[in-house]
């Protein structure tokens, strides 16, 4: 076991004079690229050389021996140049002084972001309209435009959980399927409607549901926060993201198995769609079209849902910032940083921890309800662990706590994976079946590691004090427990 | 009565590869407080390597005597895996160390996530049978109407898992690797001042709790006869629950929380509801991290500043 691992080498570089012979240098290069690649041989060698194929109802064998030799050859390339380069003991480590080109170029655009963005996600229908040349062509652009803002919504929602309060939760799908089976089972059940049929008419139920249930959701799935928190908080940190990911399934194989109450894997259909503060958008005579003189296109509703998640998820973000400029909000950060620390200060760690968690589980539950009238259908299947990890995925890439980088990156995630689907080029080179929605959940398990190995407060870092005295300092890491990275 | 032995013997099964899953569990967490979540997702690997062995040996090769074969992947198996495990600790855990708390589990969930998903692309997502090995049934016990069977593979899956906890005990216990690793769980840092390679006890405990957890998978894709990438994620959160069960940091408290896993698991589903099995696994999790976190064997854990 004598390779050279990547973190090591830069201190062997360190305390070697720097003038180390070539020949020597290259031919360590090339016995530690060999290793490396001896060893990639044999992690990708059983999965990647073969692949089990079922050949007339038996299993067989297929062999791929090109694919490993490059992904090898990849392997060991990649380790000889970086190497003969980055880690090269020949290499002068320049002492570096002041900001960096990105420290600059984030000041420079730094205070621009924020509008920019803001103006594009306002302004994004009008675009994609214009762009595909009409209503009906832009269906799918906005679509998707909904589909990323559910998940930057969700993402602000985990980020008040995890990136604020630190408390890792596995589980937070649960809040979602609570929220749109609230609005799902509500909306479609007959009391309610029988009930408000008698009292405000036949069709004030189909009309209002949404906008009645959409606060109810909330409430509701916050509850479910506070009931799920109160025992587990007491935790520490991973037993929590356990025992929170254990609470995720348990409500989602519920769902599956209570046939009676929630349909169980078939779901519930025909839940009612959205409607303009009680105005169907319907091709009748009462209905969006006909009252605002418009002529009558199913793109109404569509871009009219657009605007409805971009304000849920505009909501969660202000309330995101309004937070933590409270006390509750301060203390979520300080207990981030040191548990122990805040309880000696007087800080109630458990009921501050389930403000944080039922706060994080009502958004959840609103970004549910919204995915239920969004689809008019929900099933168990669109609840699974993996929608949790993705959530996750989104926050960690983004760098827990902030609001901009957790948009970007529910953006790229979400967005990046459906155009690439398109790009003509990339079928050309992988083949025809080649479709890199299915590499989605490996590049985000790709990612999650790599930004932990690299950067483990994310892409775009917050660690900056809320409140300071006179000027803004970094907190530094040997004050607090969860110091370094 | 007879269908309570079979279940007995059902569950016994089960738990042996569950407390098996478990002893990595709980092995990587005394050494470095870390839920290494991806263990389950090895364990999956391990399946599909072992199938792919077999494959080749048989279909391939040709080797007819079932025997020999399965020897022989077990060998393949525990290799591969672990150093699959080995290089997951080198990569994705050991840059960690010190860093802030939550870094390592989210790392490790990235694995799991990776280790699967990169499954899936490379073998497809589809149910992966193979043909039954051993078939062969002892009758134990005969009432005319039902009959309590002991199939020769079970009885395989318990004899080799005694065999390798026996051996797995000696090497704790007796060896100076084991004194290291007990050392390490201790105080890291005096064992450390005492001149143990401390990163060197850390790989090794990796690549034991993978080598075990490759005998699972090899096990498991005898007894149930077919491989899925999906197949990581549940089985692994259930082993986690054995050794939390048996007291988080405790061997002898992994296998007896593994044997319980598995016995509740059989006889839930024999008589309470098999579609609630998982649930009960996972409430059994929760309600003991809950009320009892620091398990059946386990210590009470103390809070350090």
């Amino acid at each position: 076991m004598t390779v050279q691992t990547a973190e090591s080498a830069p201190s062997a570089a360190h305390a070697g004079t720097g003038t180390a012979a070539a020949g020597s240098v290259m031919a360590h290069a090339l016995k530690d690229a060999f290793v490396t690649g001896l060893i990639a041989l044999g992690l990708f060698g059983p999965l990647i050389g073969f692949q089990t194929i079922i050949i007339d109802g038996a299993l067989g064998l297929g062999y791929r021996p090109g694919l490993l030799a490059i992904i090898v050859g990849i392997i060991f390339a990649g380790r000889l140049l970086l190497n003969l380069t980055v880690w090269s003991p020949n290499r002068q480590v320049k002492a570096r002084s002041g900001p960096t080109v990105f420290d600059r170029a984030g000041v420079v655009i730094g205070p621009v972001v924020k509008p920019a963005l803001f103006g594009f996600a306002v302004l994004f229908p009008a675009i994609a309209i214009y762009g595909m040349g009409g209503l009906t062509e832009s269906r799918y652009l906005i679509d998707l435009g909904i589909l990323i803002l559910t998940y930057v919504m969700l993402g602000w929602g985990l980020n008040i959980v995890v990136g604020l309060a630190g408390l890792l939760d596995l589980g937070y799908v649960a809040f979602y399927a609570v929220g749109a089976y609230t609005y799902a089972l509500l909306a479609t059940s007959a009391p309610v409607n029988d009930f408000f049929a008698g009292l405000l008419g036949e069709t004030f139920w189909a009309n209002w549901a949404f906008w009645i249930c959409l606060p109810i959701a909330g409430l509701f799935s916050g509850l479910w926060g506070m009931i799920l928190g109160f025992p587990v908080l007491r935790l520490r940190g991973d037993y929590l993201a356990i025992v929170t990911l254990a609470f995720g399934e348990i409500i989602r194989l519920v769902l599956i198995n209570w046939v009676d109450f929630t349909g169980g894997g078939a779901g519930v259909a025909s839940i009612p769609r959205a409607t303009f503060f009680g105005i169907p958008f319907s091709a009748g005579e009462d209905g969006f079209a006909a009252l605002f003189g418009l002529e009558f296109n199913p793109m109404h509703r569509i871009i009219f849902l657009y605007f409805v998640i971009l304000a849920l998820a505009l909501i969660t973000a202000f309330a995101t910032v309004r937070l933590r400029k409270l006390p509750v909000g301060r203390a979520w950060e300080a207990l981030r940083e040191d548990e122990i620390a805040c309880r000696s200060l007087g800080i109630n760690t458990t009921n501050t921890k389930l403000t944080a968690f039922a706060t994080g589980a009502m958004f959840g539950g609103f970004a549910g309800c919204f995915f239920a009238v969004r689809a008019g259908f929900v099933s168990p299947e669109s609840f699974t662990f993996d929608v949790s990890a993705m959530i996750l995925a989104i926050v960690v890439l983004g760098g827990m706590g902030s609001q901009i980088g957790v948009a970007v990156a529910a953006a790229v995630m979400m967005g990046g994976m459906e155009m690439l689907r398109n790009l003509g080029f990339l079928k050309q080179v992988f083949g025809n079946d080649f479709d890199p929605s299915l590499y989605r959940m490996l590049i985000f398990g790709f990612a999650m590691v790599a930004i932990m190995v690299w950067k483990p407060r994310g892409l775009v870092s917050t660690r900056d004090p809320t409140i300071f005295l006179k000027e803004r300092k970094a907190v530094s890491g040997s004050l607090v427990k969860e110091g370094h990275g | 009565m007879e269908i309570f032995v079979q279940q007995l013997i059902n569950g016994l099964t089960l738990g042996s590869i569950y407390g098996l899953i478990a002893i990595g569990y709980t092995m990587v967490f005394g050494i470095i407080g870390m839920v290494n979540f991806a263990h389950g997702d090895v364990f999956m690997v391990a399946t599909f390597i072992s199938l792919i062995c077999f494959l080749l040996l048989t279909t391939v090769l040709g080797l007819t005597s079932i025997f020999v074969a399965l020897f022989i992947v077990l060998i393949a198996a525990m290799f591969f895996t672990s150093l699959l495990s080995w290089a997951i600790e080198r990569v994705a855990y050991r840059p960690l160390r010190g860093s802030f708390r939550l870094a390592p589990m989210i790392s490790a969930i990235g694995m799991s996530i990776l280790l699967a998903n990169f499954v899936q692309v490379s073998q497809g997502p589809r149910n992966k049978p193979v043909p039954p090995m051993i078939t062969d049934v002892i009758v134990l016990m005969d009432s005319g109407s039902y009959q309590v069977t002991l199939a020769w593979k079970q009885v395989i899956i318990m004899v080799i898992t005694s065999l390798l906890l026996a051996g797995f005990w000696y090497l704790v216990q007796k060896t100076s690797l084991g004194r290291a690793q007990r050392a390490c769980e201790q105080d890291r840092k005096m064992a450390a001042l005492l001149g143990i390679n401390v990163d060197h006890t850390i790989s090794l405990t990796f690549v034991i709790g993978a080598a075990l957890a490759a005998v699972a998978g090899v096990m498991y894709l005898m007894y149930y006869g077919v491989a899925n990438f999906a197949d990581g994620f549940v089985p692994g959160v259930k082993a986690f629950t054995a050794a939390v069960l048996g007291g988080i940091g405790s061997l002898p408290g992994a296998v007896l929380g593994g044997l319980l896993i598995g016995l509740i698991e059989t006889f839930w589903s024999a008589y309470f509801s098999i579609e609630y099995k998982d649930v009960a696994a996972f409430s059994i999790l929760a309600i003991t991290l809950i009320f009892m976190p620091q398990g059946l064997l386990g210590r009470p854990e103390v809070e350090k500043v």
